[in-house]
């Protein structure tokens, strides 16, 4: 049965992506704008030129063509050429998805850490406690990253200077010290709304009847914490994490360029702006995945933590 | 997460001011706001005290003077009649983004709910495959097949926000018509749309309004977000999104005010809509509180 529901899982998720790499690719290929117009820079070429250009490029294919030999390059980790660049568009992924890894990486690990952790604290502390962190993160799951990117460093690399306002650093530390602005300006609202969840849940078990049974029956309240209180309240916090982390991967876009960071979603922006088809299709096929693959994830997690959840059914 | 099989309760038929009261002081402090915001947004234009596009390059990044409150901008504009007339784009376009999610989500989970069977099945699985793209990704795809611009960023956000819109509903939707006042309304040969339209979304309707108002939060951050990655408004246009990004280099530069304020505004304007929103959302359920 669990093998079943991994194996319906991970057809769905195949399914998913193809008919996602479907869309992105029909969008690009019916925008409007001439591909070779992008390369020679709006100069008019000789016709043979031309003819060779696209020949090179499959621009007079059908449709469903060039969509399979896209299709089927992806798959190999070949994604084509960007046409502006006149280079591999995998080659320049390659060398930016590291960057916004890094980033969202970094950024998951605060909220996991300090989002359940503050969300915890609150939900088994009711109190001054509670109350300030409910308060604070009313108004930081308000702040929107690139007004938290704006403060940040206004105040941590104007102000007082202990970190850089821009670029990626190099080495591990370097890296770190430079993605630490950026990855709390990602990580903010998430972690609040994390938080937020986690109290919430945490609250909700401890009014369920079968915890009032357990602390009435005099079992220690560590136990009945640990045991009753965390193990089911564990559900909604993964799937609140799971979600706020996949939209990381969008939103770090906002992000990098708030910083000036090497990543994708910086470079899948200045694509977009100068209409670098191959990149924008590449790009957006590699954050979809990505994004997909955590909810597939947090769905697996999430069966495995809720015996409950029907297995045959669809886990969403 | 789907709540327990009997609402019960419908807070429908009461009236929007009482259950406003109902929300508490937070929730009408956040209408205050809300409604503050709302009225500049449609008349800040005409309350802005100077010509929001007029640039005098010698007053670039001058702070406060007379009759110049909140001082100029990079390019030496005021700031204050900027965030006045920024005010309208900032809200219209998430306003634009929730009518249409909420309608076409509304459509599609009633419809699903009623018509169960195969176009639900239909329904639910292509709602599923958009949930595979975020809204700041279909806005920037949006970009580059329509070019820049509010509108794209408008429709691109309202087809990401359509799923989430419409499964939330669709459960709620699914538990209404299970309901025995609708299969007696059945009996009686009223039509499914008379149904729908006269009981059934009237009696979602305290879900409706919370989802379109926590919505309108998330709306507002992910259009003043593309509008600062340059894909959204376009300057010279004011808008709070544009506003940060143009005014970006001053903060490095150590004069942050510009982008602060249109900052603060935005936090302002969506803080009041996630509380209210939270607020609505416990009433809409009362049984989940």
């Amino acid at each position: 049965m669990r093998l079943r529901f991994l194996l319906r899982r991970l057809a769905m998720l195949a399914g998913t992506l193809l008919v996602s790499s479907f869309v992105i690719f029909s969008a690009l290929f019916l925008a409007p704008g001439n591909p070779i117009a992008v390369l020679s820079g709006g100069r008019s070429l000789p016709p043979d030129a031309v003819r060779i250009l696209e020949a090179r490029y499959h621009l007079n294919d059908p449709f469903l063509a060039q969509y399979w030999l896209w299709l089927k390059g992806a798959l190999h980790g070949d994604l084509g050429i960007s046409i502006a660049l006149r280079e591999d568009v995998s080659t320049l992924i390659a060398s930016r998805i590291g960057t916004t890894a890094a980033l969202v990486l970094y950024a998951s690990l605060l909220i996991l850490l300090i989002g359940i952790g503050l969300g915890l604290a609150a939900g088994l502390r009711p109190g001054l406690l509670d109350t300030s962190v409910l308060a604070v993160t009313a108004i930081s799951a308000a702040i929107p990253s690139f007004v938290a990117a704006i403060v940040l460093i206004l105040v941590f690399s104007v102000k007082v200077r202990w970190f850089p306002s821009l670029g990626n650093g190099q080495g591990v530390f370097g890296t770190i010290h430079h993605l630490t602005l950026p990855a709390v300006a990602l990580a903010i609202s998430s972690l609040a709304i994390v938080a937020r969840v986690t109290r919430a849940s945490v609250r909700e078990e401890f009014r369920r009847e079968h915890v009032q049974t357990a602390v009435s029956r005099g079992i220690p309240h560590r136990q009945v914490v640990m045991r009753h209180v965390l193990r089911n309240a564990a559900i909604p916090i993964t799937t609140v994490s799971g979600i706020t982390i996949a939209s990381l991967i969008a939103v770090s876009a906002v992000v990098e360029r708030a910083f000036s960071l090497n990543g994708l979603g910086a470079y899948l922006v200045a694509a977009a702006t100068s209409k670098d088809f191959a990149v924008v299709q590449g790009i957006s096929l590699v954050l979809v995945t990505a994004f997909v693959l955590v909810n597939v994830v947090v769905d697996v997690l999430y069966a495995v933590l809720d015996p409950r959840v029907d297995l045959g059914a669809r886990a969403r | 997460m789907i709540a327990r099989a009997e609402p019960g309760v419908h807070l429908g038929r009461r009236s929007g001011l009482g259950i406003l009261r109902a929300t508490g002081p937070a929730g009408i402090g956040s209408a205050i706001v809300i409604s503050a915001a709302t009225f500049l947004a449609i008349f800040g234009r005409l309350l802005a005290p100077h010509d929001p596009n007029l640039g005098q390059l010698a007053y670039a990044y001058v702070g406060p003077l007379g009759g110049h409150p909140l001082g100029f901008d990079g390019q030496g504009r005021d700031v204050l009649s900027r965030l006045l007339a920024g005010a309208g784009t900032s809200m219209l376009g998430p306003l634009a983004v929730v009518v249409i999610s909420i309608a076409v989500g509304t459509l599609l989970a009633v419809s699903a709910a009623w018509r169960r069977g195969a176009y639900d099945a239909v329904v639910s699985s292509g709602l599923d495959v958009l949930f595979a793209f975020p809204g700041i990704l279909l806005a920037i795809l949006a970009a580059t097949v329509f070019g820049a611009g509010l509108l794209a960023a408008v429709l691109a956000l309202s087809v990401a926000y359509t799923p989430y819109v419409a499964r939330v509903l669709r459960g709620a939707a699914l538990r209404e018509r299970a309901q025995q006042y609708v299969a007696a309304l059945e009996v009686q040969g009223a039509s499914a749309i008379s149904i729908c339209l006269r009981h059934l979304i009237p009696n979602m309707l305290p879900l409706i309004v919370a989802q379109a108002t926590i919505l309108f939060g998330y709306a507002m951050v992910d259009l003043a977000a593309i509008s600062f990655l340059g894909l959204g408004v376009q300057p010279p246009n004011a808008d709070w999104g544009v506003m940060i990004s143009e005014n970006q280099s001053g903060v490095v530069q150590g004069y942050p005010l510009p982008a602060l304020v249109a900052g603060i505004c935005i936090v302002l304007v969506v803080v009041a809509f996630n509380v209210l929103g939270e607020r609505l959302y416990e009433q809409a359920q009362p049984e989940r509180v």
